[in-house]
């Protein structure tokens, strides 16, 4: 399997106008096409950060560290461009665009995309023979596409809304900002069922959640556990258990390198079995 | 480090693409105003007594006046003493008759700015009438629309071919006593466009003013005069630009609009004056007065403009529905960006019976704009059942810039039906970079957000107008992108 994203030693903060303040302070993560990293860590760990800086966030400001996606650098590349190169962020707090369709945007996005490939770009017609499809598996009703992007929407159509366009965008490595969160069950169960349909032997996903929830449906390679601005824990899809029952405090107090771990489950760094680098 | 992403602030900095300057010889007067200025200009024109009278009668108004200070806008004081109230390309002493007789300078600086004056342009459909700074330099079209009994001249020849037209009309909607503004335009206006439409007729192209400001230190003081007779019916699109300059100039124009019995106008404005620079050095003063009056039954008068230009706009294009059944419109798309403002929108004034107005007013603000709707709806006692809607929508982008807005009713007939709608949005890295992650470039954004915002007044505009509209908001958020 080749290596999709690697992220070494990544120190980056939030530059407020006058100085950085730190956020992720030495942050190692390497994805593979067709993995599942689910990376967890409690509010304000700074796991929306690393979704931004991935994206491209202005503000969201890399000090210093190395972003390779397909091998290159994504440091000085515009957003823009890393999301025609199929870099795609589901945000967790989708932003409303007045005056803006809904339809509108999408069209846009996935003819910007499609331009980027060389390939031609779809007109009105075939583009709506194309989202109606997404559609219908999203459980979307059809009038949300000419609806202004996410005004107005609930906050489960929000989220199914992200979905819809990374559905339309297929992208290569996905990363979705605690898209389960706010869900009823059953919003909860189409989203999942919307991720796991994108799982492919070409396309690296990583999974930002506050809860083990999402990972009931969605059953990752590999979990990360983000504190202090680093991976503190990685392990198998079995470490969700044990920290839904332990809490985040027995990560960020340091405990699991010293106590026993569960199986699979060591300490970010020590051991090599479960935080893969590349090769 | 950090990557190389989007700055609203410098993104929405702006280019001005109609700002050169073209070097002809003209003939200007001095500076200065008084009645012997405006006997010169009289002359110069060999216009009729009636018409010298009635300017000096609005010059000695006029001192009696003072300017304006109630509208929002602020600026330093003008020295009306230190304008020029005439210049023209120098050329022969009676106005070009055809195109070969126009300066070719002239001719390529209209080409330049993509107004179709040669005949080649035909197809176009579009008849045009170019002022150039005080002159009317050429009509196209003239002989075409005649023999359909339409007159669309400039203002100079019509005061000398149409003198009762004019004499019958002129200030009959905007009379000198109007305003300052109005006032010192009726007292000096150089030229602009005259238009009649006979009583059935309905015009079959877009008649077209395209105005230019070139010379230094001059103001222009254009009229326009469009009268739909009976049944008839014209749409007429306006256009401006101005070269880049340092100081500020002063740009004061009178539109008359007159429809009667069962008559409609459609009137399109595209301002793109020259706004000034980032810093607000420079740019147009634009004071103008637009009015329309429905004087018969069932006509109908619609302004729809699109300002992007100017460092000042204040401009109110009203409609007077005096004739029962009658319709005004007004649609609006004002754009402020770095220090330019804007103090735009309507008046409605409902006499007749069943009379409806429609406004519609879309306010875009960016850098450090101020963009503000005055609105006034006015319901007379004679207007029954007399129905109003208003829509005043506004869209900031960034968090330097303002908007406001002051609608004003007077209802005096209880069986009257106003609805006022208003909305604020504010368009900020939030939303450019959502479109961003998206794979849309920060122009594309914005312009996709902008043209969104817009579409119910673009629809007014006809087709190749429109296009022009969307390209020109375009440019002028245009900036530099990081
Ligand atoms: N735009 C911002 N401005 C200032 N501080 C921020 C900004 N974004 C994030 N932070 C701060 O960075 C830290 C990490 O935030 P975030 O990445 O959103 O965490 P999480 O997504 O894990 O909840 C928090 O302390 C948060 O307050
Ligand atoms: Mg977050």
């Amino acid at each position: 399997m080749n290596t999709l994203l690697e992220i070494r030693n990544l120190h980056a903060g939030v530059d407020d106008g006058a100085a950085v303040r730190p956020i992720l302070r030495g942050l190692d993560l390497t994805v593979r096409a067709g993995e599942v990293h689910a990376v967890m860590g409690p509010n304000g760990s700074g796991k929306s950060t690393l979704a931004y800086v991935l994206a491209g966030r202005d503000r969201y400001t890399v000090t210093s560290g190395e972003i390779l996606y397909d091998g290159h650098s994504l440091l000085d590349i515009a957003p823009e461009e890393r999301a025609r190169a199929g870099v795609f962020l589901a945000f967790q707090y989708p932003v409303e665009i007045p005056g803006v369709s809904n339809i509108y945007l999408l069209k846009a996005a996935v003819n910007a995309a499609r331009k980027h490939r060389g390939e031609e770009e779809l007109d009105a017609m075939d583009f709506l023979a194309l989202v109606r499809d997404k559609l219908t598996t999203m459980g979307m009703d059809e009038a949300l596409l000419y609806r202004p992007v996410n005004q107005g929407f609930s906050g489960g159509e929000k989220k199914r809304n992200e979905i819809l366009q990374m559905a339309l965008l297929e992208p290569r490595l996905a990363i979705l900002d605690e898209t389960d969160s706010g869900l009823d069950i059953d919003a909860l169960r189409t989203v999942a069922d919307g991720i796991q349909a994108m799982r492919r032997s070409d396309r690296g996903i990583v999974l930002i959640t506050h809860y083990q929830r999402l990972l009931d449906y969605v059953i990752p390679d590999h979990i990360h556990v983000l504190a202090q601005g680093r991976i503190a824990l990685s392990g198998g899809p079995e470490l969700a258990r044990e920290l839904e029952r332990r809490g985040y405090a027995w990560v960020e107090n340091g405990a699991p390198a010293e106590k026993s771990l569960p199986s699979g489950a060591a300490p970010a760094g020590r051991t090599a079995t479960s935080t893969p680098s590349g090769e | 480090m950090g990557s190389p992403t989007f700055n609203l602030d410098e993104f929405i900095g702006q280019k001005y693409r109609q700002g050169f300057f073209t070097p002809l010889e003209s003939d200007t007067v001095p500076h200065g105003l008084d009645e012997n200025v405006i006997r010169l200009i009289s002359e110069k024109k060999g216009e009729p007594a009636f018409m010298l009278d009635w300017r000096l009668q609005a010059y000695r108004h006029w001192l009696t006046m003072t300017e304006p200070k109630w509208s929002s806008v602020k600026y330093p004081p003008i020295d009306y003493q230190a304008i020029s109230y005439y210049s023209a390309p120098k050329s022969k002493k009676v106005g070009p008759r055809s195109l070969d007789e126009v300066d070719p300078e002239l001719l390529r600086t209209y080409e330049k700015l993509g107004v179709p004056l040669a005949e080649r342009e035909m197809l176009a459909g579009v008849a045009v009438d170019a002022v150039f700074d005080s002159v009317s330099v050429a009509t196209t079209f003239k002989a075409k629309l005649a023999e359909l009994g339409i007159i669309f001249s400039s203002f100079s020849d019509a005061v000398k071919e149409y003198p009762e037209l004019v004499q019958k009309y002129l200030g009959s909607v905007v009379p000198y006593t109007d305003n300052y503004f109005a006032c010192l335009n009726s007292a000096v206006f150089s030229d602009g466009s005259f238009c009649y439409i006979p009583p059935g007729v309905r015009c079959p192209m877009e008649l077209s003013t395209y105005f230019r400001i070139n010379a230094r230190n001059t103001g222009q003081f254009e009229r326009t005069l469009i009268i739909a007779d009976k049944g008839a019916y014209v749409s007429y699109l306006e256009g401006c630009t101005a070269p880049m300059r340092d100081e500020n100039q002063l740009h004061a124009a009178v539109v008359e609009l007159i429809a009667l019995e069962d008559a409609q106008i459609k009137y399109s404005t595209v301002q793109n004056w020259y706004p000034g620079d980032k810093n607000g050095k420079g740019g147009i003063y634009n004071f103008v007065t637009k009015r329309g009056e429905c004087r018969g039954d069932n006509a109908r008068i619609s302004w729809t403009q699109v300002e992007t230009g100017s460092a000042i706009t204040w401009k109110y294009p009203s409609v007077v529905l005096r004739g029962d059944n009658s319709i005004g419109e007004f649609y609006s798309v004002a754009l402020t960006n770095n220090h330019q403002q804007a103090d735009t929108g309507t008046k409605m004034i409902h006499l007749g019976k069943n009379t409806r107005s429609t406004i519609l007013s879309k306010g875009i603000s960016a850098g450090h704009g101020h963009n503000a709707y005055r609105g006034l709806v006015k319901v007379a006692k004679s207007a029954v059942n007399a129905r109003n809607y208003t829509q005043c929508d506004s869209l900031l982008l960034g968090d330097q810039c303002a908007a406001h807005t002051f609608p004003y009713i007077e209802v005096k007939n209880p069986g009257a039906q106003i609805e006022h709608e208003a909305t604020t949005s504010r368009i900020g890295e939030d939303q450019l970079f959502y479109c961003q992650s998206r794979g849309l470039s920060a122009e594309d954004a914005v312009a996709m957000i902008v043209n969104g915002f817009c579409k119910e007044v673009f629809k007014e505009l006809p087709m190749e107008f429109a296009v022009e509209a969307q390209k020109l908001l375009g440019i002028s958020l245009e900036g530099s992108v990081g």
